[in-house]
Formats: C-alpha cells, sequence, structure tokens
C-alpha cells in the first residue's frame, strides 16, 4: 500500500508527531515501530545558546534517515498567515525540505484552524514552490479552496489537537472524501484510539496524522505498533469494500431453503 | 558609536555599522550559526544575506532552531 503526496510515493500511511515523548530513545523506538516515513518537527525561537531540545531533534534526524522517512516542519504557534509563511521560509533552509504542514490557528482553547489566514498563507507558499499539506478543518468550501490553492494534501482535524476524542464529525470526512475523489486526505489531529484510526481509513482516507495518542500513551512504542497495524486494517477495509449498513437483520445462515 | 539591536535575551548593543551576521556571532557565543534559521523584525533572512545585511537601531533579531512537533 502507498500514499501519494504530489509526486512522491510512500509505503507507510501513517504519519507521525514527535512531541512529548519521554526520552529520545522511547522517540526512537516509536519511529521505529511505527514504520512512518513523515515525521513532523516544529521550529522555536531560541536564545541562541544551548541545546533547545535534548537531543530529540538529532534522533529525529539520524532515525529518519535510517528509515527513510521525510521530514515535515510545521508552522505551529503561527496566528496569521505572514508568521507562517516566514517560518516556513525559515524551516525550509533548516531542514532542506520543500514540505510544509501548515498550522494557522485562530482559536487558543480548541487550537481551532482560521480559515481565511490558513488559504492565504497556503496561496503564497504554493507560489514560493512549498508542497503544502495544511492542517484544517473539515469545511467542504474550504477544502475546495486549498486545493485550488495547490495544496498537495488537505489534512483536516478528526478532532481538536490532543483530545483524544477521535472522529467528531463522519459525515463532514465522508463528504471530503467523496468529493474530493483524487486528493490525498490525511485526518490530523484529535484521535487516541487505534480503532479511531481504522475508522478514518474505512472512511476511504488516505493517511493518518496523529502525535499525542501515541507519545502520551503508558507505553509509547506498543502503541505506535497497534495504530500501525489498525491504520493497515483501516484501509484494507477500505478497498476490501465495506458492506452498506442495513436497518434490518439479514441472515447469513441460508435455513430458509432447509429441507422440512 | 552603536546600534542596539532587541532580541529573546534582552537589547543587545554591537559597533556601528552591525550586520545581521555580527549580531548571530554574539547572540550564539560559539553555536554554528549554520544551525539556526533568522529573521529580523519578523521576516525570514537567509543566511547567504547575513553577512550583507545591516542592522538599525531598534531591529529585532530573531533566531529559530528544530525543535519535536506534531
Amino acid at each position: 500500500m502507498s500514499l501519494s503526496i504530489g509526486p512522491v510515493r510512500l509505503s507507510s500511511r501513517f504519519l507521525l508527531g514527535t512531541a512529548g515523548y519521554p526520552s529520545p530513545e522511547t522517540l526512537r523506538q516509536a519511529i521505529q515501530a511505527s514504520g512512518a516515513q513523515v515525521l513532523t518537527l516544529g521550529l522555536k525561537r531560541t536564545l541562541g545558546t544551548g541545546s533547545p531540545d535534548n537531543g530529540f531533534v538529532q534522533i529525529i534526524r539520524r532515525t529518519a534517515e535510517a528509515q527513510g522517512a521525510r521530514l515535515l516542519p510545521n508552522t505551529a504557534g503561527c496566528r496569521t498567515a505572514q508568521e507562517a509563511v516566514q517560518l516556513a521560509l525559515m524551516a525550509r533552509e533548516l531542514l532542506e525540505t520543500d514540505w510544509i504542514k501548515l498550522e494557522v490557528v485562530g482559536d487558543e482553547q480548541l487550537l481551532a484552524p482560521d480559515p481565511f489566514e490558513l488559504l492565504s498563507a497556503a496561496r503564497e507558499l504554493s507560489a514560493l514552490g512549498f508542497t503544502v499539506l495544511p492542517y484544517c478543518t473539515d469545511d467542504l468550501v474550504l477544502g475546495q479552496r486549498l486545493l485550488e490553492a495547490g495544496c498537495a494534501a488537505l489534512m483536516p482535524w478528526g478532532a481538536p489537537i490532543g483530545s483524544g476524542q477521535g472522529l467528531l464529525n463522519p459525515f463532514a470526512l465522508r463528504a471530503l472524501r467523496a468529493r474530493f475523489p483524487q486528493a490525498t486526505l490525511i485526518v490530523d489531529a484529535g484521535l487516541g484510539a487505534p480503532s479511531q484510526a481504522a475508522q478514518a481509513m474505512e472512511l476511504g482516507f488516505d493517511g493518518v496524522l496523529l502525535n499525542s495518542a501515541v507519545a502520551q500513551a503508558a507505553d509509547p512504542v506498543r502503541m505506535a505498533t497497534a495504530f500501525a497495524a489498525a491504520i493497515e486494517a483501516g484501509r484494507q477495509g477500505f478497498e476490501a469494500g465495506l458492506i452498506a449498513p442495513q436497518d434490518l437483520a439479514i441472515p447469513s445462515t441460508p435455513v430458509w431453503d432447509r429441507a422440512a | 558609536m552603536k546600534v542596539i539591536v532587541l532580541t529573546d535575551q534582552g537589547p543587545l548593543p554591537l559597533d556601528a555599522p552591525a550586520t545581521l551576521q555580527q549580531a548571530l556571532c554574539a547572540l550564539l557565543q560559539g553555536r554554528d550559526p549554520e544551525q539556526v534559521a533568522s529573521a529580523v523584525n519578523g521576516r525570514f533572512v537567509p543566511r547567504g544575506q547575513r553577512a550583507a545585511y545591516v542592522l538599525r537601531d531598534g531591529d529585532c533579531v530573531q533566531v529559530f532552531s528544530p525543535i519535536t512537533g506534531g
């Protein structure tokens, strides 16, 4: 199975965040267990001296290289399109990648994406040659506009970041899949359990990006393994063709033609 | 004559004329400037332009590094 982002084909549909792990070694093992080929990073204003990350970034770089994974810097913390564009330019220089997970937050409590600033930034970054992966709401029209702006994928939230609530609006996600059958769709944020990732994949989504559900698990490595299996299972289920739900029972054993 | 720029460490006095490259060397204290990205007044300044970027009094110099992220 493969995930397409622009011209790039990835063998894993699991995109993994790297924040909040108890130790660099646990992060390394979780990345390996996930099989992820895309790892997200952030950028932080630093005071210049000292190491701002206690060795985590070095582990991410080494593990990514060993695993053939791409780095996907984000624009977390940005509130305006201008901030996001400037941070993306810095990420491109530091990490030598045109890929950017575009985040522009408009609400502090829910960390909800600001659709207007997001779209503005997406247009500008696409024009600058970035491969833009926007963290967005599940709004259909916003999705249309982001694709028209040149985004390589849509990454709607399942639920607010870190909330672990799963897919709060499967109807909207199904609508995105139905209306944009050729687009790469990735659920980003809000998942807490492997079953929720499987549900996203059964809806026909192309991938899942998550962080907290693995990083904050009692056993992050085992949870990464569980999510990897769930994502693959969900995709297999989608490709196999799920039966349509029915209101009434339909007997599976053909007892009606048994001998009287 | 001095030019004073604003940083996350507080005001930084530099001999005028001062470039962004000089400011970064003062801020990083031996750390490799290639390992950080820089901005002046919120605008990204590429590595190749740091040596020619002359700072003005009151400019805000920011340094960015990669961190873990989701």
